[in-house]
């Protein structure tokens, strides 16, 4: 039961990780029917917009300390970061220590920026051609990317840890009358998941219940016809998908302090996605969330011993053996909509 | 008007002397061109270096790269000579080798198999590489050291520490400087025995491929030797990237120690994450719960962070350590690049210096006259203290390094510390040592 109720928990953060990313595929694919094999990228560019944050807070100037000498034998130069120079060291110490939950500051204008610039100045030229052109070019341009970061960051990982208030773990065992220790949930993790569900709520509130977000779910429905009444859907849609790569890029900005950013973490995410997406349905935002959280979970279970001891190998290939039963059960996935890339 | 007589004998008669004396220049020109495959034939010869210059490990490429450069600098009598000048060997004049001067060129393995291969393949056939070098994962390094036992060149491995590269895998043409699995469960075990008790209760997570396999055997014997019992052993893929659902029962399973057997980004993800979930913060069996990674690097060391305070692990070599070897090195290395190297970049060095002596010692560039240069070859002054490349396996033998991740490092550099120098004579093994058995060296092959 613990083990259960333990996996469960542990499955909710990837799941929210894979319920954001999905989000925002079906976003775009919803409204400018674009298949974006980018987005594990644009994950990968918020994760490296804490990243940055990070480094732009514990930018130093170097003074030399002659007391103490460097590996070379040479006298020691010494690092101060300029925000505690500037700020003192307790409040610039406490900016370097919340440099991730800040990075969302940044990332929300940053990754917009992008969204925009990636839409307007490279995806608009492809509405029109087949969804094989369309991979084709999102692909490239994920490869493009990467290889940026990588030439900037370099190809290892660079940590990013979360703010000190968050380290460690809550014990929910003790909590539901179980021993010490039978059921521990990192903090940062419990925060992760919130913050998942914010996001999450906060996009459908604003399709649900705004003019902007009406006409974006018109238009998803029906493109030609909200076009023929004299509503500008491009527009709209290029908005869309800045705030597309927005969800992705906050879910890569405050995924950092979990797993350090490296430049190749969006392709991890990519593939799963898709499949997230596919389980879902084309096109269903609420089928895009519901099947995250529920693949994590799988996910999750699958690692368990007791399972794996039964099917080895099982945790490494859940997630498609779980798509193949839904889609030959469901073929437009758990909550897809009749005549989404069926034409 | 004259009249030619041809006839059937004569016409055969003739061919046949002509054909004999146009075939033997080509007989002799054939058979001095075929010694050995690329023999160096002008003023110069090519190295080919073969690292991952792309894909995850690209760091730990680029930091051998530098160390290769440096060292065929040295080997040309440019800088200031590095270990050239502390090496026990003293074959080597810092005028190439044998008169010749080391060109190199350099491939990018991107850590697969068949890429490593086939920039081996490119660097032997098209450059006429006469040594091939490199490597950052076993897999690497076995396919490599296969193809260069195919093609008739000496394969100096650099990084790779699974058990079967002079285990079940190892060739005549190969040779590793680089220390192994087995000897870094021999190393750790005692440490950790005294520092953590000989009642304690093992928890394993190992990437799922050769070297992960040969890494969770060699710990969980050497432990389980001194007393600890092994709970479970866990395979993890080595695509993981989140480790979470692998960590989250270890607390349950009423271990009090959690040993990752994991490498690279695999070894910073479940580090970090093994460290969110407050494992080192819990009390088990009435004991601190304790996490030990047996196979530290650097660079990677760099990517966990402030995670790996406290950590026990195991290096090769550390640019700390104080002997005259390391220290040229570190100020050569460090000198023209600005920071310290990696023990990636110091077993690249010394197998290219390594290489480089057994010709000039062997008088010639044949691998089969190189491969008697080396093995049984003593040596010291290169970092590691007095070290052996024993014939039976083409395996090195010298002092393992136990590190532990430093609580407060003085610069950015200074992340590790050493714990322990386990001497030679303990991480050493018999040649049909179970963990090794089931291969062969083979005959050395001259190519060509």
């Amino acid at each position: 039961m613990d083990a259960i109720l333990l996996q469960t928990l542990n499955g909710l953060d990837k799941g929210s990780a894979y319920a954001l990313i999905a989000l925002g595929l079906t976003l775009i694919f919803g409204t400018l029917g674009v298949v974006n094999f980018a987005h594990g990228a644009l994950f990968m560019l918020g994760a490296f917009c804490a990243v940055t944050v990070s480094k732009l807070l514990t930018l130093s100037f170097e003074t030399v300390d002659p007391t103490r000498v460097d590996f070379l034998g040479n006298p020691l130069k010494v690092k101060t970061a300029y925000v505690e120079s500037w700020f003192g060291p307790e409040f610039g110490g406490a900016l370097i220590d919340w440099a991730v939950p800040l990075s969302i500051l940044f990332a929300i204008p940053v990754m917009i920026g992008i969204g925009y610039v990636v839409e307007r100045g490279l995806i608009k030229h492809f509405y029109k051609r087949p969804h094989a052109d369309q991979i084709l070019v999102t692909f490239g341009l994920a490869i493009v990317l990467q290889e940026v970061v990588k030439y900037f960051f370099g190809a290892n990982p660079i940590p990013t840890p979360a703010p000190d208030a968050f380290k460690g773990s809550f014990d929910f065992g003790a909590l539901i009358g179980m021993e010490a220790n039978a059921i521990i949930y990192p903090y940062w993790r419990m925060v992760y998941f919130f913050f998942a569900a914010v996001i999450i709520g906060a996009v459908f509130a604003f399709l649900q219940f705004t003019t902007f977000g009406m006409v974006v779910r018109a238009g998803m429905a029906d493109r030609e016809t909200v076009g023929l009444l004299g509503i500008n859907i491009d527009k709209k849609f290029t908005i869309m998908f800045g705030i597309a790569a927005a969800v992705a890029g906050l879910a890569g900005a405050m995924y950092a302090p979990i797993n350090s950013p490296n430049y190749h973490m969006g392709m991890d995410f990519l593939v799963l996605s898709f499949v997230v997406v596919v389980v879902g349905g084309m096109g269903s935002l609420p089928g895009a969330v519901l099947a995250g959280f529920m693949l994590g979970i799988l996910e999750s279970f699958a690692s368990m011993n007791a399972i794996k001891s039964l099917l080895p190998g099982i945790d490494q290939i859940i997630i498609y053996v779980v798509a193949i039963i839904i889609l030959l059960t469901r073929p437009r996935g758990l909550m897809g909509r009749k005549g989404v890339m069926e034409d | 008007m004259s009249k030619t007589t041809l006839t059937r004998r004569g016409v055969l008669k003739t061919g046949a002397v002509a054909g004999s004396g146009l075939a033997l220049p080509t007989i002799f020109t054939a058979s001095s061109a075929s010694a050995f495959t690329n023999e160096p034939t002008g003023g110069s010869v090519t190295f080919g270096f073969n690292v991952p210059q792309t894909g995850p490990y690209a760091d730990e490429g680029a930091d051998e790269l530098r160390a290769y450069e440096l060292a065929v600098e040295h080997l040309n009598g440019d800088g200031d000579g590095g270990m050239l000048n502390t090496f026990s060997s003293k074959a080597l004049q810092g005028n190439g080798i044998l008169g010749k001067k080391v060109d190199f060129v350099t491939g990018d393995t991107q850590t697969k198999s068949d890429a490593a291969r086939a920039s081996a393949k490119s660097m032997i056939e098209k450059d006429g590489a006469i040594m091939i070098t490199g490597g950052s994962s076993s897999g690497v390094a076995v396919a490599v050291q296969g193809l260069c036992q195919e093609a008739g060149v000496i394969f100096m491995a650099a990084l790779t520490h699974s058990n079967d590269t002079t285990g079940k895998d190892k060739k005549a043409n190969g040779f590793r400087h680089f220390f192994n699995a087995y000897m870094s469960g021999a190393a750790l075990a005692p440490v950790l025995a005294k520092r953590y008790g000989s009642d304690r209760r093992a928890y394993h997570l190992t990437a799922d491929y050769t070297w992960g396999w040969t890494q969770e055997e060699s710990i969980a014997a050497a432990t389980e030797a001194f007393g600890w019992e092994t709970v479970e052993k866990v395979r993890t893929p080595l695509a993981a990237t989140d480790f979470s659902s692998y960590i989250a029962p270890v607390l349950n399973s009423g271990a009090d120690v959690l040993i990752l057997n994991h490498y690279g980004g695999n070894m910073v993800n479940s580090l970090t994450n093994a460290v969110q979930f407050g494992l080192r913060d819990k009390m088990v069996n009435g004991k601190q719960f304790e996490i030990v990674v047996p196979l530290y690097s650097e660079l990677m060391a760099k990517g966990a962070g402030e995670n790996i305070k406290g950590i026990l692990g195991s290096t090769n070599w550390s640019w700390t350590l104080q002997d005259e070897g390391t220290k040229a090195f570190v100020k050569s290395f460090g000198t023209k690049y600005g920071f310290p190297p990696s023990n990636a970049a110091q077993t690249s060095y010394a197998q290219t210096i390594l290489y480089a002596d057994a010709v000039a010692r062997a008088g010639s560039f044949n691998p089969c006259a190189v491969v008697e240069a080396l093995e049984g070859f003593e040596f010291d002054g290169l970092g590691n203290g007095p070290t052996l490349y024993r014939a039976e396996d083409h395996q090195c033998f010298k002092d393992v390094l136990v590190m532990q991740g430093k609580e407060n490092p003085a610069n950015e550099y200074d992340l590790l510390e050493i714990v322990d120098i386990t001497p030679r004579a303990q991480v050493e093994y018999a040649p049909d040592h179970p963990m090794f058995a089931g291969g062969s060296l083979g005959k050395c092959n001259p190519g060509a």
